[in-house]
């Protein structure tokens, strides 16, 4: 345990976080110092909230100084925990009323065409997220982590999950890679996650090992069961054990890929044109589909080129992903539109949701169409294109009513 | 300390300001002037060289041979935003004279005058009437000034110049190209930053009008968009300005992917209540996300197949493309916000210099600002009666100017498209810190979490009910605001009146405390 450490950032650039300094006494009782450009609105709150962290972890002599460039209670909430939990040996965790929306489970097969990567020592990036509407939000404490700050972003990232409203996104957080990830699992399970995502995944034991910690942390079965994993594919070995990895359990729904890193495992360059990842994705594709679930395509990283990232997420959706990753809030749009239905698709799915009602209310058990007989697999596909048509502004929702 | 009344939107005004007596803002529409216009004395050509040559060393000779007394009223203008480089060198100049108790009376002030700080602290310079923007306004927060400042809209200092309550002493024009008798422009010359229309009450009624440039050409120099017949003095400086430095971050598109968000939302907002249409006009103020709706604009209009009429400049290169791509028929400009739209002015006679009398002007027969159907305006702060702020933050400083933004409120649809929240501080309040503008001007709201609609505004209401946008009340809007900030305390201010807000007819709707 230290004495005194200091936790957070505060900075020209920094916005919506802050800086706490802590020093733990002997005596001489609490001096807290708020140096904060929103002093005159919410000094009190601050001081007041403070004080409240300090009493419920007992603290009666310390030295507290935040530096605040307009953060949000769970984000000073956050930073003080992290500052606290580096002087004093406890488990307890301060926590604020979660969101009731923030505590929804999520279905195996809901769509996951855009999700939005938000790096998870950055609060000021989470507060909008949800606005663009991206079908995941990812608070991502891996790569966009630097080293010394892996240990407070858990804080922050817990906290996100629990109160902001990310207006009804899936909730994924990317863990580090194992065993750290562990660690991080520790944290946030409990707290109102819906997926975790794997990066470097290898092999299938490693997803024994995350589905093991999340029932150790959230004993609650069923909560623990509806916790789904995303494995990130990033080397040419975890290409090879693709289909090992996506069938390893349960909860893996998805298998994604991360081309800059699978790229460098080649000794390659990753090009616009895609040759050198083309076996990948389609092995990817491929191990997911046999195993039953989807596949997600790597993130563009050029946000200025609009064009190209169009380009590339038709490519994704030919090859058969059913979404991927994004970095930037105006690439969801373009990824969505991507990955709606074309108007053939459409077209072929309203004629057998249509048969399929027909059928349904004449009390048939077989869906037919003209001659030809539709199996349940392609109806349920033909339902998801239709629900896929309507989420993309393509088919309005009650369709049926005007044909 | 002056005793003080309640205006007509509640604010407590002082009787006197600056020793002069104070009209309290009545309501839109209530106060009627009267008597004549105000003028400059009868010059005559004897005084004036008859081989048209008005030239003099410097400023400070300039300012001499104007009469330089303690107490006058100097003027200068921004058309080069935070390049200009003239204001400074001229109180500079009536510094080494020992000259006191000066009123600086500036179209409006930026960073690049926070030079002018140790002026006001020795008692150069007394106040200002004018914008105070960054560190000036600061200080004058803080209660420093000796005087009292007098903030005005772009339309009220043409109205407060003409109709005498402003008299202008000396006032200085920086012009990027000029010839010896004073004709003067601002689209040539290698300091080219567009027009001169602020100057243009100046120069029609100060007693004496110095044109400072860095490009002097042989008579006569043309377009004259300034007339030498009321310029004094011509004085060449090596460099009035840098007009690269009129982008700054208010006339830049926005790339925060949260204010293109709601500059699109705005956008739809408009599509869908039925605004955008076959000669359709628009302003869009300074300010990222106000600029960006430009590109949503000409999205729409080349979707339906549509064109727009007129746009009201702040141009920038977007609105010159929607210009040159036949999308608007003309640009009626008050300021140029980039080079490109310097270019435009100069090269496109459809691209038209406009000045604050064609435009703004309240006290005049009529001005443009009325005729726009949609303008898109910033603020710091609107009440849930849509009374909105443009100077002051939630803590009391006063940090921005007016601008042209109470003259654009007379346009038939007026939108601020803004945050919820900036850094933890909610937009939507009960009570503004500052009235600029009354709520039944203001028409809607939209913010990255809903759109408010004036309840005044049933017409809106109705063509949108049924749009699928996220229509809700200016009350809902403040509620999800605070409950993602918390409630903010009230901040306490002093009681000194640090500066008073004029509204466009010469009242005063509001004043700005101390902030202690």
């Amino acid at each position: 345990m230290q004495s005194q450490c200091t936790i957070g950032n505060f900075g020209d650039d920094v916005r919506s976080d802050c800086r706490v300094t802590l020093e733990i006494r002997d005596n001489g009782g609490r001096e807290i110092v708020i140096e904060s450009k929103v002093k005159a609105l919410f000094g009190k709150s601050i001081q007041k909230l403070t004080e409240d962290i300090l009493d419920f972890y007992k603290i009666e002599n310390a030295y507290l100084k935040i530096d605040d460039a307009g953060a949000l209670d769970y984000v000073i909430s956050a930073r003080i925990e992290a500052a606290i939990k580096k002087c004093i040996d406890t488990k307890e965790e301060f926590l604020l009323d979660a969101l009731p929306q923030n505590t929804n489970l999520t279905r195996r097969d809901q769509f996951r065409r855009a999700r939005l990567y938000l790096p998870g020592n950055t609060p000021k990036l989470a507060i909008n997220a949800g606005i663009h509407q991206p079908d995941g939000i990812i608070l991502d404490l891996e790569d966009s982590v630097a080293p010394p700050k892996k240990y407070e972003a858990r804080f922050v990232v817990r906290n996100s999950l629990r109160n902001v409203d990310f207006y009804g996104a899936e909730r994924m957080v990317r863990i580090n890679q194992l065993p750290m990830g562990l660690e991080d699992i520790e944290l946030i399970v409990p707290h109102g996650v819906n997926l975790i995502l794997l990066p470097k995944c290898e092999e299938a034991s490693q997803i024994h090992d995350v589905v093991a910690k999340i029932h150790d942390v959230q004993k609650d079965k069923e909560k623990a069961s509806n916790i789904w994993i995303m494995p990130i594919i990033e080397s040419a070995k975890g290409v090879m054990n693709a289909y090992q990895i996506a069938s390893a359990s349960p909860q893996v729904v998805a298998l994604a890929i991360g081309l800059e890193d699978y790229t460098a495992d080649l000794g390659t360059q990753r090009t616009e044109e895609g040759k050198e990842t083309y076996f990948a994705r389609c092995m990817l594709v491929n191990a997911a589909r046999a195993a039953g679930i989807q596949a997600i395509d790597s993130v563009y990283s050029d946000i200025d080129n609009m064009d190209g990232l169009n380009h590339f997420a038709t490519e994704g959706k030919s090859l058969g992903f059913e979404g991927m990753g994004c970095i930037h809030p105006r690439q969801i749009p373009v990824i969505n539109a991507a990955y709606a239905p074309e108007e053939k698709e459409i077209a072929k799915a309203k004629r057998i949701v249509k048969a399929f009602h027909e059928a349904e209310e004449k009390g048939l058990g077989v869906v037919a169409l003209g001659s030809k007989m539709i199996d349940p697999p392609v109806v349920k596909r033909a339902q998801k294109t239709i629900t896929l048509a309507i989420k993309s502004g393509l088919l309005a929702e009650d369709w049926r009513d005007h044909e | 300390m002056s005793k003080e009344v309640k205006n007509a939107v509640g604010r407590m005004i002082p009787e006197e300001i600056n020793g002069k007596p104070v009209v309290p803002f009545m309501g839109v529409g209530k106060y009627r002037p009267t008597g004549r216009k105000a003028a400059p004395p009868i010059a005559t050509c004897m005084d004036y060289p008859a081989d048209g040559d008005k030239r003099v060393k410097d400023i400070k000779e300039a300012l001499v041979k104007s009469g330089i007394k303690d107490g006058m009223t100097i003027s200068t203008h921004h058309h080069f935003r935070n390049g200009d480089l003239v204001a400074n060198q001229v109180f500079h100049a009536a510094h080494e004279l020992g000259i006191k108790d000066l009123v600086w009376f500036p179209s409006a002030s930026f960073p690049c005058h926070s030079e002018l700080l140790p002026y006001l602290e020795d008692g150069t310079i007394h106040h200002i009437e004018g914008s105070m923007n960054g560190p000036l306004g600061k200080f004058t927060s803080q209660g420093k000034m000796r005087g009292t400042g007098v903030l005005r809209s772009h339309g009220g200092r043409y109205q407060a110049v003409q109709d005498g309550e402003v008299h202008i002493d000396i006032a200085f024009i920086a012009a990027p190209t000029a010839d010896f008798f004073g004709n003067a422009n601002a689209v040539t010359g290698p300091s080219a930053c567009g027009l001169l229309g602020f100057a243009l009450a100046d120069s029609q009624y100060a007693d004496r009008v110095v044109v400072v440039t860095d490009n002097l050409v042989p008579f006569p120099c043309t377009p004259w968009q300034i007339q030498g017949n009321y310029v004094d003095f011509v004085v060449e400086m090596d460099k009035v300005g840098i007009p690269e430095k009129i982008v700054s971050g208010t006339t830049q598109i926005t790339r925060s992917p949260d204010r293109l968000y709601i500059a699109e939302l705005t956008a739809k907002f408009c599509e869908a209540a039925g605004l955008i249409k076959d000669g359709f006009s628009f302003q869009a103020g300074a300010g990222g996300t106000a600029l960006s709706i430009g590109i949503y604009f000409s999205e729409i209009l080349k979707r339906k197949g549509m064109k727009g009429g007129f746009a009201r400049g702040g141009s920038n290169k977007y609105l010159v493309q929607m210009l040159e791509e036949g999308l608007i028929t003309h640009i009626l400009d008050g300021q140029t916000f980039d080079l490109e739209g310097v270019r435009s002015m100069r090269e496109n006679p459809t691209h038209v210099w406009t000045s604050p009398f064609t435009s703004y002007n309240y006290h005049g027969k009529g001005n443009f600002a009325s005729m726009v159907d949609i303008v898109i305006l910033g603020a710091t702060e609107v009440d849930v009666n849509f009374n909105a702020n443009v100077v002051t933050h939630s803590d009391g400083y006063l940090l921005h100017g007016i601008g042209g933004w109470q003259n654009c409120l007379f346009s038939k649809n007026v939108i601020l498209p803004i945050p919820l929240f900036r850094d933890r501080i909610p937009v939507i309040r009960d009570e503004v810190t500052t009235i600029c503008g009354p709520g039944e001007l203001i028409d809607i709201i939209v913010t990255e979490r809903g759109i408010a609609i004036n309840p005044r505004r049933k017409d809106l209401i109705e063509a949108t009910k049924d749009s699928g946008l996220p229509i809700k009340t200016i009350e809902e809007l403040k509620e999800e605001a605070e409950a993602i900030c918390g409630k903010a305390e009230m901040p306490t201010l002093g009681q000194k009146v640090v500066a008073a807000i004029k509204w466009v007819d010469g009242t005063v709707i509001d004043v700005v405390r101390e902030v202690k």
